[in-house]
């Protein structure tokens, strides 16, 4: 499940950001590793809502440091 | 007893003649304005496509930047001024509650007393206008209108706020509507979100500033990641609708003229609404800034002028904005 997800995610960061499919790894930073600004997050997080159905308000963005944060709150919301 | 009223007739549809613009002298760059902010040319070209905007001189009214905008709109109609019925406006910069700008440029521009009234609807007012002069010209209450966005939001913003300093600018467009035999002016899809009145707002009421005073004059305040989601999420399907209710599929498109909010929002709706490649896509923003009711008018000269997009073609409009509000349709370009 969660492997799908991480696959899922980093076709929509590719998506966003032009950042290759096979650098969006769990334990990336999207700010330091993946040079993910604030906006492009907001984008990333809009596609995954639409994706997987899940709400991410964006007092909770700010906790997704990481992309396996990001894969597990939409593991748990889902 | 009720008296029979004479019921009047209007244009089969509405059309946009014409359009005019106009950019202040000065040019700002992002290095002149980061003498006072906490920022670099690169960050704010990344997050806003700004490289540099205008600033109009403190001489420099909001009526004065529309009035050469409307008058250019008229000469390129080639109507005469006592023709126009309405001047609509819209502006959130004009510095007196009363009375309107609009008042003042239906005069100088030498309308015969033309109706004038300005309009409150942010980044949104120019589509708004737009619509409002469509159905002044098919009711039959005006023959011609004259829309004019204008703004001089650098009176209104706080040079030390590194969110929006670099972001808002000055200039005018303006358009002249008119009657027309073919539908050249789709249905408008708008509305408004109160709920997020805090989005887009100022600092504090003028009547705050009056009783509290205070050591900033009320500026512009935004919430920006706020914005960016609602304008990428809800403004994207507006843009969406306005082409499903015209008829019109993205592919027919000669153009996509979003309110020149930050190129990163355009970038993302144009990707939210997967607009073909073909299509040309308004990046006003570069070299304007966010000149919010003026930027569609102002985007829409320049790719007219530059020969990037068809006299007579089809092109989506989108204005969204403080409110929140947005109104988006589909037009056939003067």
């Amino acid at each position: 499940m969660s492997q799908e997800i991480l696959d899922g995610l980093a076709v929509i960061v590719n998506e966003v950001a032009g950042v290759p499919v096979e650098d969006v790894q769990s334990d990336k930073s999207f700010v330091d590793d993946l040079d993910i600004d604030s906006l492009s997050m907001v984008e990333v997080v809009m596609a995954a809502e639409d994706k997987w159905g899940v709400k991410i308000p964006d007092s909770e963005v700010k906790n997704l440091k990481t992309v396996g944060d990001a894969v597990a709150y939409i593991a748990a919301n889902q | 007893m009720t008296a029979a009223i004479r019921p009047i007739t209007g244009a089969a549809h509405g059309r946009i003649l014409s359009v005019g613009s106009y950019r202040p002298d000065r040019i700002v760059t992002n290095d002149e304005l980061c003498e006072r902010i906490d920022s670099s040319d690169e960050w704010i070209r990344e997050r806003s496509g700004i490289i540099e905007r205008r600033h109009a001189a403190a001489d420099e009214s909001v009526a004065d930047m529309a009035t050469v905008a409307a008058n250019e709109a008229i000469e390129r109609a080639g109507i005469a001024p006592e023709q126009i019925g309405m001047v609509l406006l819209a502006t959130v910069t004009h510095p007196y509650q009363t009375p309107s700008a609009a008042a003042e440029v239906a005069h100088r521009i030498g309308t015969n007393g033309a109706a004038a009234m300005d309009i409150s609807a942010a980044c949104a007012g120019f589509c708004y206008g737009l619509e409002l002069a469509n159905s002044l010209v098919r009711t039959g209450s005006c023959a011609y209108v004259v829309v004019v966005g204008v703004e001089k939001l650098s009176d209104w913003v706080d040079f030390d706020d590194r969110s929006t300093a670099f972001l808002f600018a000055d200039g005018a467009g303006a358009v002249v509507v008119g009657p027309s035999d073919v539908p050249a002016i789709g249905p408008v899809v708008w509305g408004s979100d109160g709920g997020q009145l805090d989005a887009i707002t100022m600092t504090q009421s003028l009547i705050e500033y009056k009783t509290e005073g205070g050591d900033i004059f009320p500026a512009l305040e935004m919430q920006g990641q706020q914005v960016f989601r609602w304008a990428v999420g809800e403004v994207a399907k507006v843009a969406r609708q306005a082409l499903e209710v015209a008829g019109v599929s993205a592919d027919d498109l000669d153009a996509f003229i979003p309110h020149q909010a930050n190129m990163r929002i355009t970038d993302a709706m144009v990707r939210a609404l997967k607009l073909p490649e073909h299509v040309p896509v308004a990046r006003d923003i570069a070299y304007t800034g966010n000149t919010s009711a003026a930027s569609i008018p102002i985007a829409m000269k320049a790719m007219l002028d530059a020969e990037e997009i068809p006299h007579g073609g089809t092109a989506l409009t989108i204005g969204f904005g403080a409110g929140l509000v947005y109104a988006a349709q589909v037009v056939t370009l003067p």
